[in-house]
């Protein structure tokens, strides 16, 4: 009894299913996750586990993740990885890393035809954060950290 | 109100390819003289007989710039005789990018044959003044007299993974339109890169 007890408790604490990464092509990117009119908040970081200034600010994503309600703010980590690559790369960084944010990867290397769908002002650098809900909309086409996305996020969330 | 859609539409029809502190095609291109790996400084003045050059950002360590280098020896190899020789530029900063080093230049040139020159940007004002915002890049210039005009802005072509899968090959179709005399269409892409480097 007491086994189950502290195994049900552990669940809790585990990383997300890291096995099952989602790999999708922009057009369900698009319909699955730019075109939300619902109250949430979505928080969408493109970055790649090769990009050193994107595995940096990672962590301050994973923070984001876990200080909302996911029914606030949602955050999405959307990797450019390589998909033959994720075995070897991707699960291993977000294992390591105890990221427990949702993950995908964008697969779709016909990048001119979808970039500015994201943002018009995006050069197409990594990392970038596109952050939105129906009523706001802020694109960065840099690095961040914690402190300025909370920021933004105070300011245009739905309470 | 209609006044401001209207400027809004324009702004961003005409926005991508100005951004603040770069080139757009049709603007006039600086020369530079930058270290080349085998020490000499090199300037697109010194080449004699061209009718343009095909300027790339591109760096040692981004997957991207990795994954182009091959198509990049090959497009040197058919161009250059035909005027247009590549000229590889490395933007970053190597205290922030220690594998984009000068050395690091030096072994990936060798590594690679490159039959093109790999420039450092030293002081990080060239990528700077062309508005490269990521690697790889391209600016292809087209030679007017002692001027160098921007034709096309963007990438080699859309898909970096697969060159088998390539079904825009937007670079090679700029050139192609230079030298027939024609204008290049479309004169500016993006792709997805690595961000520069710097302090």
């Amino acid at each position: 009894m007491n086994i189950l007890f502290l195994l049900t408790i552990l669940r809790f604490f585990e990383p997300e299913n890291t096995e099952q990464i989602k790999v999708i092509d922009f057009e369900s990117f698009r319909t699955g996750f730019l075109e939300r009119r619902n109250d949430t908040l979505y928080v969408i970081n493109f970055w790649a586990s090769w990009c050193l200034p994107c595995r940096e600010e990672l962590p301050d994503f994973e923070k984001l993740d876990r200080t909302f309600p996911k029914k606030q703010v949602r955050v999405i980590l959307v990797s450019l990885d390589m998909p033959d690559q994720l075995e070897a790369r991707l699960i291993p960084f977000l294992e390591k890393n105890h990221i427990s944010a949702e993950v995908l990867v964008l697969d779709d290397p016909d990048f001119n035809s979808w970039i500015n769908e994201i943002d018009s002002t995006w050069g197409g650098g990594i990392p970038a954060t596109l952050i939105y809900n129906k009523n706001n909309r802020v694109f960065l086409d840099r690095k961040t950290n914690y402190e300025e996305i909370k920021e933004i996020v105070n300011q245009i969330v739905i309470p | 109100m209609k006044k401001v859609l209207i400027l809004i539409l324009l702004g961003n029809l005409i926005l991508p390819g100005l951004k603040a502190g770069g080139y757009a095609p049709g603007d006039k291109a600086s020369d530079f003289r930058l270290k080349n790996v085998d020490g000499n400084y090199i300037s697109m003045a010194d080449y004699e007989d061209t009718r343009g050059f095909i300027i790339v950002f591109t760096t040692n360590h981004c997957p991207y710039a990795q994954a182009y280098q091959d198509r990049l020896i090959d497009l040197h190899n058919h161009y250059a005789s035909r005027g247009f020789p590549v000229i590889a530029i490395n933007p970053n900063d190597p205290a922030v990018s220690p594998g984009d080093s000068f050395e690091e230049m030096q072994k990936r040139s060798l590594e690679k044959k490159y039959p093109f020159p790999y420039l450092f940007d030293e002081h990080q004002t060239v990528y700077r003044m062309y508005g490269a915002e990521r690697t790889p890049h391209i600016f292809l210039l087209q030679k007017e007299g002692n001027e160098y005009l921007v034709r096309y802005i963007g990438a080699i072509d859309n898909n970096y993974k697969d060159p088998e899968q390539v079904t825009e090959k937007y670079l090679e179709d700029a050139i192609q339109a230079l030298l027939e005399g024609k204008s290049p269409d479309p004169a500016f892409t993006k792709a997805i890169g690595c961000s520069i480097k710097t302090r």
